[in-house]
């Protein structure tokens, strides 16, 4: 685990909602999460739980014009993005944050040249001549380990494979030299055989900048390997968050729980695995009380009533749920 | 890139043939032209005399033999009507309806572009509505009864626009709009429909992830995207035109080769017509090629396919 530096971005109490003809739809409903220099920040959860809209509107690029940031604050070295005009966002977006989208097929333009690509995100940092951006295009495709880059600069994506085409993507990402990256599922289109590849490489820009990482997944293996803490979403909340290990060797809430159970392992063989009953609420039709109330085994009263509070456990470590005991581990 | 034109250029030396017997057989069922060209009270003497001498006494296929060989050759015939070359006459007509299409289709293109984009960032809104509305009626309304509208309103009442013929470039009006009209209303809607869908796509969100301002995102990333449809119905538009013109030249008595196809059929002028529809099945022929090409050009993977 990288040593705790200063915190970057910190999210607090972010609602975002989509306004859609079926009803407002709460993808992101109170969440709260601080992300250190040089840390990595796993946010976990089944699809539609809110993870990418939580992404998308720490960067206000949320679905126009459905979605609305309706509560809440992101603070980026402090400045509250939320209150910024779309101007001002523009300067922070490549610069100062960035992201790397799921699909490297459909992330790139079919029609503008790789080069072209990488120098348009370059030009925004960079007051530099043309010449002088397709070095440094050159430079950015060589960090990220693409073979023959001044080659590759001509191509057009569709010339790509999709490993290679998710490099170019990281390395768009990385060209405004950052401070905060989120890597929504980046390997999840890939190959199993280039993930690894791609994290290894996604470590290494870590380790040289000092990146601060928000990485979206739904794979617990990718979790252990990549992040310093977890944040578990589920139906637009974090319910629980902690470092990585004390949260996988004994997860409090119920649903972190039921979620790493369900993780098929290597040494046990089972006749079929276990699986978490039901559906997660509509996110416009939200349960009064706890959202995981109506799928947990440990369910009572008070659970349907009333959202639980945050209860700190560990060190870093805390859950929403009424059955955890405000107490560090006991193992 | 050259065989692809090589190979291109075949298909369209095939379809020229087939499209050669067709245009043979049909001339030839659509009534006999001694009719028409002799009169009223000549004898069966006479007649027999003009079908000898135009060469429709002989049998069907020594008619075709004599088409095609001449139509390799360059040589499509004598017009009846005209006495002289068919191409010829064909030729003389063309640049006038060549000048009239690139003020209509760039007429055109200059609104719907501009229109189109309008209304898919505004969508939803009034201006969407009203562009939408707009479209319906441009592609509803009949260019006969558009054209003899602008002429009533225009020529008659107003008096500002000449109603017919060439002349100075008061003339190009009314023609190029009744042809624009047309044009404009399904190229808006096209250029909307697909700059929607590509404003949905990954690589404009990666394109505002890099900082990129909404103007560029769009008049750059999407634009050039959503524009490959477009050129591809530019190109249909282009050659049904060039072929079409027919009822906006004859309303307005354009002497172009819309109204010489007219004058072609209405007098049973065989080689002539022959002549029209042949060349102007090269002329689409050609420009399907152009598009394509130009297809390449804007979409790489097209290129390297």
């Amino acid at each position: 685990m990288a040593s705790p530096g200063r915190v970057v971005l910190e999210v607090r109490d972010l609602h975002a909602y989509l306004y859609t003809r079926w009803g407002v739809v709460r993808a992101v409903d109170g969440v709260s999460f601080a992300l250190r220099e040089g840390e990595t920040l796993g946010l976990v959860g089944e699809s539609g739980c809110g993870k990418t809209m939580t992404a998308l509107s720490v960067l206000r690029l949320m679905p126009e014009p459905a979605g609305r940031i309706v509560q809440g604050q992101v603070l980026l070295e402090g400045e509250d993005l939320v209150t910024k005009s779309e101007s001002e966002m523009r300067r922070v977006r490549g610069r100062r944050i960035s992201m790397i989208l799921q699909d490297p097929q459909t992330s790139l333009n079919p029609v503008f040249t790789v080069g072209s690509q990488i120098v348009e995100a370059l030009r925004m940092r960079y007051a530099d001549g043309v010449d002088a951006l397709r070095r440094l295009a050159e430079e950015a495709l060589r960090r990220v380990k693409v073979a023959a880059p001044a080659e590759r600069l001509r191509a057009f994506p569709h010339q790509m494979s999709g490993g290679m085409k998710q490099r170019v993507v990281g390395a768009i990402a990385v060209a405004g030299e950052p401070r905060v990256l989120i890597a929504d599922e980046p390997t999840t289109a890939l190959d199993v055989t280039i993930q690894l590849q791609y994290l290894v490489l996604l470590k290494e820009i870590q380790a040289r900048t000092r990146l601060a990482m928000l990485f979206i997944t739904h794979d617990f293996g990718i979790v252990a390997r990549m992040c310093d803490r977890v944040a578990v979403m589920y139906a637009g909340r974090i319910v629980e968050t902690g470092p990585t290990r004390a949260l996988f060797r004994a997860p409090r809430h119920p649903y972190t729980a039921a979620l790493m159970a369900s993780v098929p392992r290597m040494e046990a063989s089972v006749e079929r695995l276990p699986s978490i009953e039901g559906q997660p609420p509509l996110l416009h039709h939200m349960p009064v009380g706890c959202r995981f109330a109506p799928r947990c085994s440990y369910v009572d009263d008070r659970c349907r009533r009333e959202y639980p509070p945050v209860v700190p456990i560990g060190p870093a470590h805390e859950a929403s749920c009424w059955r955890v005991e405000p107490s560090p581990p006991s193992r | 890139m050259q065989r692809y034109i090589l190979r291109r250029l075949l298909q369209g030396a095939l379809l020229l043939f087939i499209v050669a017997l067709v245009v043979f057989a049909l001339a030839r069922v659509s009534g006999n032209p001694i009719d028409l060209l002799v009169r009223e009270d000549a004898t069966a003497e006479d007649r027999a005399h003009l079908q000898k001498a135009l060469g429709l006494d002989r049998p069907m296929h020594e008619q075709l033999y004599i088409f095609l060989t001449g139509a390799v050759r360059g040589d499509l015939g004598q017009s009846i009507r005209y006495r002289r070359s068919a191409a010829e006459v064909f030729f003389e007509r063309l640049p006038n309806t060549l000048k009239l299409l690139p003020l209509a289709m760039a007429g055109a293109l200059a609104i719907a572009i501009p229109l189109g984009v309008l209304a898919a960032v505004y969508r939803g809104t009034l201006v969407d509505r009203l562009a939408g509305g707009l479209a319906v009626l441009g592609i509803a309304t009949p260019q006969f009864w558009l054209g003899i509208v602008l002429i009533y309103v225009f020529s008659i009442q107003l008096g500002v626009l000449p109603s017919a013929r060439m002349g100075g470039p008061s003339h190009y009006v009314l023609p190029a709009v009744t042809l624009g009209v047309f044009l404009l209303a399904g190229m808006m809607r096209l250029v909307r429909s697909s700059l929607l869908e590509v404003m949905g796509s990954e690589f404009v969100k990666l394109a505002r992830l890099k900082g990129l301002s909404q103007t560029i995102v769009i008049w750059k990333h999407c634009l050039r995207n959503a524009l490959i449809p477009v050129v591809t119905l530019f190109g249909v538009y282009f050659a049904l035109l060039v072929t079409g013109a027919i009822v906006t030249e004859t309303v307005f008595a354009w002497p172009g080769v819309g109204r010489l196809t007219y004058e072609a059929v209405i007098f049973r002028d065989y080689p002539l017509l022959q002549a029209v529809i042949l060349l102007k099945a090269v002329i689409v022929l050609s420009v399907n090629l152009v598009v394509d090409i130009l297809y390449a050009y804007l979409d790489p993977r097209v290129r390297y396919a």
